[in-house]
């Protein structure tokens, strides 16, 4: 009955949290748990004690790939020259309406 | 709002019982097996307290039922009043009790009785109750070789308080209804824990009755001087 | 908070240490957020994790001398004000934790330093509380100074432990408020509660003041720590605008401070205070404080009689490691 690769220190989760219907989940924080079960329970109880949510998404942290702070560079600035992605970049003449 | 003298009986008892396992929630602050636990374990507790206030409400002044009331008049059931033991034990009485409540509080809810709305949103409380008994028990029996020791032990310990709550109560009629559901639901999830049904019995045999009449076990005794102490000690005073 | 730390991803490239460091000095300069995989100094690091470590115990601990009143807290409102206090250290403590781990410390390991006596946690938490006002005492004078002290956190040089500390202070305005509601019920109640709650202030007022550390030319880590907006005020600062905070509260509750030596001094526009006795603040900190060991051996107990549920979950998870998208 003993587990096979017991481990006293549960796993760290990452925990999202949509506060109303409308909005996307955004980053609340994270919790231990010691699966995804107990995980979403946990994050509930944490997280959303103040009626802080109506939907949660718990993720285990090892499975986060992130970018780089050393990529930042060739990851985020090359976007930075391109004006015209933006609507700001077109000039309109006075009195168009609706575009 | 004031409750009917037969409501009042039923109020009485049910709120007695979230008044009780509160206060024996309550206990476990800053000693829970781990962070994440005290959290639910006080969510918990807070829901049943809340519940407590509510009914208490409906019968008289919340405060004096709760700390001028002695012993004898407390009319909350033996196992919720039982000590917190280890957390198998408080999972134990958990997964019996707010299986009972939930289910009690579904057939109320549906009901349009005095407690039906009251009941409606104690149903949503005692569900997220009964999940977290129901996740526990099931870790813990089927955790170690010494959880589900100890969680067989607890429910083995704690199975002779469990026909209490569907005896027949005043202004309760629900309560006798749901005990076949109750067994079920029970069984369900302790035999998922690899655990035993105890086949022991249910009710105590002394025949004058137990908490529903007003007769607890010793340690509840202790349990409320602790509580009423401080408020018995400045008779009219305001907190 | 994410637990991704730098340590597992990119290390320094080589002959790149100096940039590196001009880089991190701007982007504190510029008030900007240093963020987990940023690079940064290891004794900004090290700094960082013994503040959060400690403010993190301290939350813990700090449950231990209001949980002893739950059982007996003298009406149902006033429990329930108190489970939910008690709660939400449990829960200030999770948050903090979790900003301890995105520099690749383990709760684990923080909780094994202080069950070790290796790591702090305030010494406040080492005096009793003995009557029903000291949970009174405690939220206004206790949780007012922690207030006055983590407010400014909330702009902490580090992102993961500012943005605990806001969600911190936003939960924490009701601590405050409760602890003063409370003392002024028993303020304005029987002579017999009046009394009571003086006598809390009386015992809470000066470890109240110690919380803001020691005087300034006596403090080991303040300096650094300003300049790396860890910290964005000294701690005699703190401790002043505390007490300039606290005097005219003190009037409306009815009740005094106990320090003969308290007056407005007009030319510095603060209040004037009594000297600190900080052969007592030494003495708790170095373990001799009334509550020490009992702090430490309960938050042991709890740990090691907790350790067979842990195990049991963990187990529990290996064997039925089969996991199912529960996605919303």
């Amino acid at each position: 009955m003993t587990g096979t690769d017991q481990n006293h220190d549960w796993p760290l989760w990452e925990v999202f949290v949509r506060s109303r219907r409308g909005l996307s989940h955004t980053h609340a924080g994270s919790l231990h748990a010691p699966d995804a079960e107990m995980a979403l329970r946990n994050a509930r109880d944490l997280y959303t004690r103040r009626s802080e949510g109506v939907s949660i998404w718990v993720v285990p942290s090892a499975e986060i790939t992130a970018s780089s702070p050393d990529e930042k560079d060739s990851f985020f600035e090359p976007s930075g020259d391109k004006p015209y992605r933006h609507p700001t970049f077109y000039a309109i003449p006075d009195g168009v309406k609706h575009l | 709002m004031t409750a009917t003298s037969v409501a009042r009986t039923a109020a009485l008892a049910l709120g007695d019982d979230a008044l009780v396992l509160s206060h024996r929630l309550g206990e476990w602050a800053g000693h829970a097996p781990v962070l994440e636990e005290e959290v639910a374990l006080a969510n918990i507790a807070l829901d049943l307290l809340g519940q407590a206030r509510i009914l208490l409400s409906l019968v008289g002044d919340e405060d004096e039922l709760a700390y001028l009331r002695e012993e004898r008049a407390f009319r909350n059931l033996q196992l919720v009043e039982q000590p917190n033991g280890d957390f198998a034990h408080t999972i134990a009485r958990q997964l019996f009790f707010s299986t009972y409540q939930h289910l009690l509080y579904g057939r109320l809810a549906a009901g349009d009785g005095e407690f039906a709305p009251l009941a409606a949103k104690a149903v949503k409380e005692t569900e997220y109750h009964r999940d977290h008994a129901e996740q526990w028990t099931l870790r813990l029996g089927d955790g170690t070789e010494e959880s589900h020791a100890r969680m067989q032990r607890a429910v083995d310990t704690l199975w002779r308080f469990t026909g209490e709550p569907f005896q027949p109560v005043e202004g309760l009629a629900e309560a006798p209804l749901v005990e076949e559901e109750w067994l079920a639901s029970v069984t369900t999830v302790l035999e998922r824990a690899t655990l035993t049904v105890p086949e022991g019995p249910r009710t105590g045999a002394w025949a004058a009755g137990a908490g529903r009449q007003g007769l607890h076990t010793e340690p509840f005794g202790r349990m409320i001087a602790e509580m009423q102490h401080l408020h018995r000690s400045h008779p009219g005073a305001t907190w | 908070m994410t637990a991704v730390t730098e340590g597992q991803t990119h290390p320094a490239k080589e002959g790149s240490a100096p940039d590196q460091q001009t880089v991190f000095d701007a982007a504190v300069a510029a008030d900007e957020r240093i963020e987990p995989r940023d690079w940064m100094p290891d004794a900004y690091r090290a700094s960082l994790v013994r503040q959060i470590a400690q403010h993190a115990h301290s939350e813990i601990i700090g449950m231990q001398p209001e949980a002893n009143w739950i059982t007996r807290a003298p009406s149902l409102r006033r429990k329930a004000i108190l489970m939910a206090k008690v709660q939400d250290e449990a829960g200030h403590g999770l948050y903090l934790y979790s900003a301890a781990e995105t520099l690749g410390t383990s709760r684990e390991e923080l909780l094994d330093k202080l069950h070790a006596g290796r790591q702090k946690y305030s010494s406040i938490f080492n005096y009793p509380t003995l009557t029903w006002a000291d949970v009174g005492a405690i939220g206004w004078l206790v949780d007012g100074a922690a207030i006055t002290n983590q407010v400014p956190i909330c702009r902490c040089s580090y992102g993961p432990y500012a943005r605990a500390m806001v969600r911190i202070c936003k939960e924490e305005s009701f601590h405050q408020r409760q602890g003063f509601e409370s003392l002024l019920a028993l303020s304005q109640g029987t002579p017999e509660q009046h009394a009571m709650a003086q006598d809390a202030v009386n015992r809470w007022w000066w470890p109240s003041l110690m919380m803001f550390g020691p005087p300034d030319d006596e403090s080991s880590h303040s300096a650094q720590s300003m300049q790396w907006k860890i910290k964005r005020h000294s701690n005699d600062e703190l401790r002043q605008r505390f007490v300039d905070i606290a005097v005219p509260q003190a009037k409306a509750l009815g009740l005094t401070l106990p320090d003969p030596d308290l007056r407005w001094n007009e030319e510095r526009g603060h209040h004037d205070f009594g000297a600190i006795d900080w052969a007592e603040f030494w003495d708790v900190l170095k373990g001799n404080g009334p509550c020490n060991d009992q702090r430490i051996t309960q938050r042991r107990r709890a740990h090691e009689e907790g350790a067979w549920v842990r195990d049991a979950a963990a187990a529990y998870a290996s064997k039925h490691r089969k996991t199912k998208g529960e996605a919303a």
